[in-house]
């Protein structure tokens, strides 16, 4: 019997892992072609930098990762990183101290979340249309608090965006080491938790998931409050970045970190994907901005370009891998 | 009454009106219109005249949906529409360039849909997934197309398809009821339209039952295409110029928030092309009034995600079933 079914399994164990070395292979190639052609980019700082400049991004694809894990999809996170990004900065030029501002927000993101999760579960009304509810309201939201841009004088916001970690030669921002633990938690959540296995098998048939007994409700709803508090995780992080709170911040983010998400393996129905593939799906997107900046002659619209080639061709690949699979 | 009250284009169109009379409170002279030098002139000529675009999109949109579809690169197909259009304007300002650059739009965006439609029906990409990938690069196809500069056209031919006037009715009205009328007779007099919503309803029965699934999804998508360049034309043409990031910037957002005010289901299988226009105006009446009621217009967007949770409550089975208690018809 295990002698019958070893093999087998060991193939969708390969083929499971396809468009993730997908993702390596192609920043592996990128990464030399950037070497080869430009001078000084094999500083590791370069490297450094991409995720220095996309942290946020990062936070936010990663709570993007859990919602897709289950087959859903969540478009408002732009709206609430710039929501959060005003709110933190409305409160802090109120007087609250940093500790509770930073609170406030991380539990106001959740909360949303968590709305447009009960929304989506008990009243069984599609995920992309809730969370398109949800953006509207969260950039309205934005509006109704000012129209302009915020700007944050509080200390705490200006020494962490100016605060170097060393690593060795190399220096990194607070935000990058932040983005790496929301990292490592997800990734432990997923694969060794109850809860991980749980948004798997609703992203693999949420019916059989519920015959089962699993709790998919609850695991329904718990992904939109991650990515909920993913993007209020990611609005800080761009306000250290911005050291402002703007209605304008972070429009067409929910666009940049789907296609991280893609890129990096995960899979658009449901059921298959690592977080990992995410960072290195982010590190894709980077590199793409770097290179272009290396490039000099390149404009900057061309990095929306290759991204939308790299999806093509990832969602491709994906189709390829799933319609292989028994 | 209750006939009235029942019928799915009550609500939205009870909306419309009491949104139309509230506007009175502010504007006194909301209603009036008079006729300048032959042109139609009022805030309800404007509201028509600025939704003509929205109209369109939508309208592409009604039908893809009812398909069980959905197009999210509307906004990018209008961008990359307008700035090829401008392109063309720009070095030849005459009538004979400004038809050369209709055409040369319209095509391109026939292309981008059949583009869309390929991959939903040949490839079997998710709507969703295969018209984000258009949605991602169009922006950098229409700023490629400009250069990353803002075109500016100085061409009255090319103005007159945005803010002209035929016939005393502004031009745009006319195109977009041209193509409703169009569209409502190809969908509704032929069977197209029940076509059309059998794939929406169940497309494997109705590929057994010998329609062209395919082909017909193929085509719809292609419509909106169509549908969307034409709407760049005219949002460009308003304006006179094109900006590859802000042209039908979120219109595939408003497209849809219509399409669904307008009673159309988005899980597919059965549209209301009437129910979209009166939606798309609703929109467009809606922003206009925030507008002139001095509230900062992009709060809008609140209202909308309000209007936009309560229609789907109120469609969806479950809610009825949990908080209103009642079995859906």
């Amino acid at each position: 019997m295990t002698s019958v079914l070893a093999p087998r399994r060991r193939a969708w164990t390969i083929r499971k892992y396809v468009p993730i070395l997908g993702t390596l292979v192609l920043l592996v190639i990128m990464y030399g072609i950037g070497i080869v052609n430009y001078e000084g980019f094999y500083n590791t700082q370069i490297l450094l930098n991409i995720f220095i400049d996309n942290s946020f991004l990062l936070v936010v694809a990663v709570g993007m990762t859990f919602v897709i894990l289950t087959g859903g999809i969540d478009l408002s996170v732009g709206s609430v990183v710039a929501l959060t990004t005003m709110v933190c900065a409305t409160l802090l030029n109120d007087g609250w101290p940093a500790p509770a501002a930073m609170i406030a927000v991380l539990v106001m993101g959740a909360l949303l979340g968590f709305l447009m999760g009960c929304v989506i579960h008990f009243f069984e009304i599609q995920p992309f249309i809730v969370t398109l509810a949800g953006m509207f309201l969260a950039r309205g939201l934005c509006y109704v608090i000012s129209t302009s841009s915020i700007s944050i004088d509080a200390p705490f916001w200006k020494t962490t965006a100016q605060e170097r970690i060393g690593v060795g030669t190399f220096t990194i921002t607070p935000s990058v080491v932040i983005a790496g633990l929301v990292v490592v938690i997800a990734a432990v959540v997923l694969a060794w938790t109850r809860f991980g296995r749980t948004v798997y098998a609703i992203g693999g048939n949420a019916n059989s998931a519920m015959l089962m007994g699993l709790g998919v409700g609850r695991t329904r709803i718990g992904v939109y409050t991650i990515s909920g508090l993913c993007s209020a995780i990611g609005g800080l992080l761009l306000s250290f970045y911005m050291s402002s709170g703007d209605p304008l911040h972070a429009i067409g983010m929910e666009l940049d970190a789907i296609a991280a998400v893609v890129i990096g393996g995960t899979l658009l129905t449901g059921g298959s994907g690592y977080v990992l593939g995410t960072v290195l799906g982010i590190t894709v997107l980077g590199l793409i901005q770097t290179i272009i900046t290396f490039q000099g002659n390149l404009s900057s619209w061309w990095t929306r370009i290759f991204i939308g080639g790299l999806l093509f061709v990832f969602v491709l690949l994906q189709r390829a891998v799933v319609r292989r699979t028994p | 009454m209750t006939g009235v009250l029942k019928h799915r284009l009550f609500w939205p169109s009870a909306a419309l009106i009491v949104l139309l009379l509230g506007n009175l409170i502010f504007t006194p002279h909301f209603f009036s219109i008079e006729i300048r030098n032959g042109q139609l002139y009022g805030s309800l000529i404007d509201i028509l005249r600025l939704s003509a675009p929205l109209i369109l999109v939508a309208l592409g949109m009604t039908l893809v949906i009812a398909t069980g579809g959905i197009d999210l690169s509307v906004g990018s197909v209008m961008a990359v529409a307008g700035a090829l259009a401008c392109l063309i304007v720009v070095d030849n300002p005459g009538l004979s360039g400004v038809l050369l650059a209709c055409v040369a739009a319209v095509t391109l965006a026939l292309v981008l849909g059949l583009w869309n439609g390929f991959l939903v029906s040949v490839v079997g990409l998710q709507p969703i997934i295969a018209t984000l990938i258009l949605m991602v690069a169009g922006r950098g196809l229409a700023q490629l197309i400009t250069e990353g500069q803002i075109i500016t056209v100085n061409s009255p031919p090319y103005r007159f398809i945005g803010a002209g006037y035929l016939l005393t009715f502004p031009f745009a009205v006319i195109i977009a009821a041209v193509v409703v009328a169009f569209t409502a007779l190809l969908t509704r007099r032929t069977a197209l339209g029940m076509l059309v919503e059998s794939v929406g309803g169940n497309p494997r029965a109705s590929r057994l039952s010998g329609i062209h699934s395919r082909r017909l999804i193929w085509g719809v998508y292609a419509f909106t295409g169509v549908a969307a360049g034409i709407a760049g034309l005219m949002a460009t043409a308003n304006v006179s110029s094109a900006d590859g990031n802000a042209v039908g910037s979120l219109i595939e957002l408003n497209a849809i928030l219509a399409v669904v005010i307008g009673g159309t289901s988005l899980a597919g299988g059965r549209f209301s092309i009437a129910g979209t226009v009166i939606g798309a105006l609703l929109i467009q009446a809606l922003d206009t009034t925030i507008y002139t009621t001095g509230v900062p217009a992009q709060t809008t967007q609140l209202f909308k995600a309000v209007v936009v949770i309560v229609i789907c409550l109120i469609q969806s089975p479950a809610f009825r079933r949990k908080v209103l208690r009642t079995v859906p018809a």
